[in-house]
């Protein structure tokens, strides 16, 4: 078992702290929460891109990085997330753990100081960013979200998303729209990152060999000057239990070799409780989240018809998403295959060995992730979005105790909302 | 069984030699609950015209990855990674242009699992309807890669800077070229390569090294082959095939990739030395801490996107720098003038000891993988390096070493720029 820690520094501002040996670096990172929304995705995404560009005493990107490879080239880098209809503003730090640095062996401190200065110093004139920052980062922010089309699969999910949950936070993309980015003044900018600094939910988060009061220490010296105050609630998602009514179905064209087929499903509405979780993870395992999947076994290795054919869930806001890449003519045979699976889940199709083996790939899961700080710190910040602690062991523990019955409730729950498929120009 | 000690980086190895050639590895990890294993032989993309039992063989581009795939197929009719996902391991292997590796992590049953990994690899079972089965999956995943424009624009580039040397090769073939595959070729190519004098297994994790060796001894034949001839082509001149390419795919702005083609150093230490040199040399020129990045970020040349690096292959070495740019000729000329800068007035002293400092903390960073870990370990072996003594040579790298690479590599005949075009570009 991995001990975490976990101490509030001030109302709204939660560390949690990892201490292991186990690993050659430390990790150290800070996330802003925000509900996603249509007018501030765009300059949350913006916010840490203008900040990683300079601060008062490391003024520009040349001086910010000879500080970071002095430390024996340690990276802070912006970081955004969507969970469900949260979006994760930060960044993440990964630093040569106290452990391997020659002579003088204390990193963290340093790295948390640097990280709170990028955070809380920008460089710029009184109440203003760098217009010229600004400026730049915005066209990279426009560019950005322009070249989403460079890949195919991940275009096609995003389409779907935005299509099947109009109208829904869910729809909004992590880095909003490009007229979104387009609009942005420095003005705004500034205003929305006070705004976010001082009413923002605050996750801090450390995973290395330094003891927890160390790692509070060095934080609390580091965001010293972060407003005090009440902060709003941790967002929570709204989910529908049921799809809008019919299927819906929309397509693009483009000049691409190869098809997409995107299916977006409901899953009864939302949840993030430990068992809803176990019971879900398992279910996605058998259906389409693990080479020993109805998906993969039917669809890519029974009819040839893909090189892969995958299901993912986003529990938290009740949809679970499928995706293939397909010949354009096979797509109806991929889609029917697709539901027969379904179907098969839902009429309790499985066989002792299936469940079995997917639970083994569940349950091994989980347990590596102890053993890699990426996947560790994705899992605490997935913990602390839903409001939720349970550690890998105890959702393993939980995946363990899942029944052939549950799994087939729960697969009863999974309902068809939209397909989105991409299509090669005709001719 | 040898024990190598690494001080400087906090590791130690365990090597043997079996009776039937085949080299192990072990890195002991006592810490850890997870282990991963690493099966690999020295055959990939580029091997394709080989002598098997005193005749020259020529077989279709793309085979070695062709049989990577088939591999998993075993004589009872199952499948290994089906077998090793249901007991909860996560397995996968890839074929790159020198090497084809197998390899799974798990956090239990790692002996069964083990077992299973060397059985599976060593013992071919191909039917020509499995062979014919197989093709439906791999032309989807060519298909996949032709609309992939990162991968579309490598292949361009090692195109143009190489004539001759077959890591021109494309590693998954064409879907025309795979289509001439039989079974009987395939195993000819599993006679000639997946032996184990031509293979090598690593293992990270809490195991005992010897039980690895005894398990290897009991499953892999037991005679040791003789290597087998290759032949790589003719000799390879030292400027590029073409200077510039490139081509129309649906992106939002152009994709580039400059390459310098260099000349490999003549044995396994000096190739590993000119590796770190190169990769420093790259990050002291134009990575994110050089005064060039800056320059091409601040103009909106390049964005955070921007990376480069070394890479090397049996019989060739070459540098790569890319991104997004809207203007990828310039990002090219403001290199070369910065190479002319450099040659009269040399490196600045501060930043190349500060990216030394830089390149060691990031290599023991990258020792938390146990992937990369065996991976390297895997592929140094094969090239007769041993990549952990990296400290020491740092130790002896001077700016006059890296100012002579930027002399003799960066001249305009060794160098290539690849471009993809967004469809509605004019240029």
């Amino acid at each position: 078992m991995l001990p975490i820690y976990e101490r509030t520094l001030a109302p709204g501002v939660v560390l949690r702290a990892v201490q292991t040996n186990k690993f050659k670096t430390s990790m150290l990172g800070i996330t802003f929460l925000e509900p996603l929304a249509e007018d501030t995705a765009s300059l949350n995404a913006l916010l840490p891109k203008v900040l990683r560009r300079g601060t008062r005493n490391h003024p520009d990107m040349e001086r910010l990085s000879a500080a970071l490879d002095n430390l024996y080239g340690g990276g802070i880098e912006p970081l955004i997330r969507k969970k469900g209809e949260t979006q994760c503003i930060g960044f993440w730090g990964s630093f040569l753990d106290d452990a391997y640095v020659p002579g003088d062996s204390r990193i963290l401190e340093s790295a948390a100081s640097l990280l709170g200065e990028i955070v809380l110093e920008p460089a710029g004139e009184g109440e203003s960013f760098r217009p010229d920052y600004v400026e730049s980062e915005k066209a990279n922010l426009v560019d950005k979200i322009r070249s989403e089309v460079n890949d195919k699969l991940q275009y096609s999910l995003s389409r779907l998303r935005s299509l099947m949950c109009e109208g829904e936070a869910y729809s909004i993309e992590k880095l909003g729209s490009e007229d979104q980015a387009r609009a942005i003044t420095g003005e705004a900018l500034y205003s929305r990152y006070r705004d976010m600094l001082a009413t923002a939910p605050v996750y801090l988060y450390y995973c290395g060999s330094s003891d927890p009061d160390r790692v509070e220490a060095a934080f609390r010296a580091a965001f010293a000057s972060l407003p005090q105050g009440q902060r709003k609630e941790i967002p929570a998602p709204v989910a529908l239990a049921q799809p809008k009514g019919e299927v819906r179905r929309f397509s693009d064209a483009m000049d691409v070799s190869q098809g997409k087929l995107t299916m977006g499903f409901r899953t009864g509405g939302g949840s993030s409780d430990l068992d809803t979780v176990a019971r879900f993870m398992l279910f996605n395992a058998i259906f389409g989240g693990s080479t020993n999947s109805k998906l993969f076994l039917n669809v890519r290795e029974k009819l040839s018809l893909c090189y892969f054919a995958s299901s993912s869930l986003a529990l938290s806001k009740g949809v679970l998403l499928v995706y293939s890449g397909v010949e354009f003519a096979n797509f109806q045979k991929a889609e029917d295959e697709i539901m027969a699976q379904l179907t098969a889940c839902q009429t309790g199709d499985i066989t002792p060995e299936e469940l079995e083996a997917a639970r083994r790939s569940v349950v091994g899961s989980l347990r590596v992730s102890l053993d890699a700080q990426g996947r560790l710190e994705e899992y605490w910040v997935n913990r602390f979005v839903t409001g939720t602690a349970y550690t890998p062991e105890e959702l393993a523990e939980a995946v363990e105790k899942v029944t052939l019955d549950q799994v087939v409730e729960t697969a009863c729950q999974v309902k068809l909302d939209s397909i989105y498929t991409l299509r090669g120009k005709e001719g | 069984m040898i024990k190598h000690t690494y001080e400087r980086i906090g590791e130690t190895l365990y090597e043997e030699t079996l009776e039937n050639g085949l080299r192990v590895y072990v890195f002991p990890k006592p810490d850890f609950g997870k282990c991963y294993a690493f099966f690999a032989t020295r055959y990939g993309g580029m091997d394709t015209r080989f002598r098997l039992n005193g005749q020259w063989l020529d077989t279709p581009m793309g085979i070695a990855h062709y049989l990577e795939h088939k591999m998993f197929d075993t004589p009872d009719g199952g499948n290994a990674l089906m077998k090793l996902s249901a007991a909860g391991a996560s397995p996968n292997a890839f074929t790159s242009s020198a090497i084809t590796g197998y390899h799974f992590e798990c956090t239990e049953g790692f002996w069964e699992n083990l077992r299973t990994l060397l059985e599976f690899v060593s013992v071919p079972y191909f039917t020509e309807e499995s062979v014919q089965k197989e093709q439906g999956i791999i032309a989807q995943e060519i298909r996949m890669m032709e609309d992939n424009p990162g991968r579309q624009s490598y292949r361009m580039l090692l195109e143009s800077l190489y004539q001759n040397h077959p890591i021109r090769n494309s590693v998954a073939g064409s879907v025309e070229s795979i289509a001439q595959i039989t079974a009987e070729t395939l195993y000819h190519c599993h006679e000639a390569f997946y032996t184990p004098s031509n293979m090598v297994l690593c293992v990270a994790g809490n195991v005992d090294p010897e039980q690895v060796c005894d398990l290897a001894r009991e499953i892999l034949p037991k005679e040791a082959k003789a290597p087998i001839p290759r032949d790589h082509g003719q000799d390879e001149p030292r400027e590029v095939n073409l200077r510039e390419n490139s081509k129309v795919m649906p992106v939002a702005a152009p994709l580039f990739q400059i390459g310098v083609k260099g000349q490999p150093a003549q044995d396994g230490p000096g190739c590993l030395r000119q590796k770190l040199l190169g990769d420093l040399t790259c990050e002291a020129l134009m990575g994110s801490s050089s005064s060039l990045y800056s320059k091409l970020y601040t103009q909106g040349l390049i964005n955070s996107g921007f990376y480069c690096g070394f890479m090397d292959y049996p019989g060739c070495c070459f540098l790569v720098a890319g991104g997004e740019s809207k203007d990828p000729a310039a990002v090219r000329d403001a290199i070369l003038a910065e190479v002319e800068r450099i040659g009269r007035e040399g490196l600045d002293q501060g930043l190349f000891d500060r990216m030394k400092k830089a390149a060691y903390g990031s290599f023991v960073r990258g020792l938390n993988s146990f992937e990369n870990l065996c991976v390297e370990q895997a592929q140094a072996y094969f090239e007769g390096q041993d990549p952990w003594t990296f400290p020491e040579i740092y130790d002896t790298m001077t700016r006059q070493d890296a100012e002579d690479f930027i002399r003799t590599w960066f001249c305009p005949q060794q160098m290539t720029l690849t471009v993809i075009r967004p469809v509605e570009d004019p240029a």
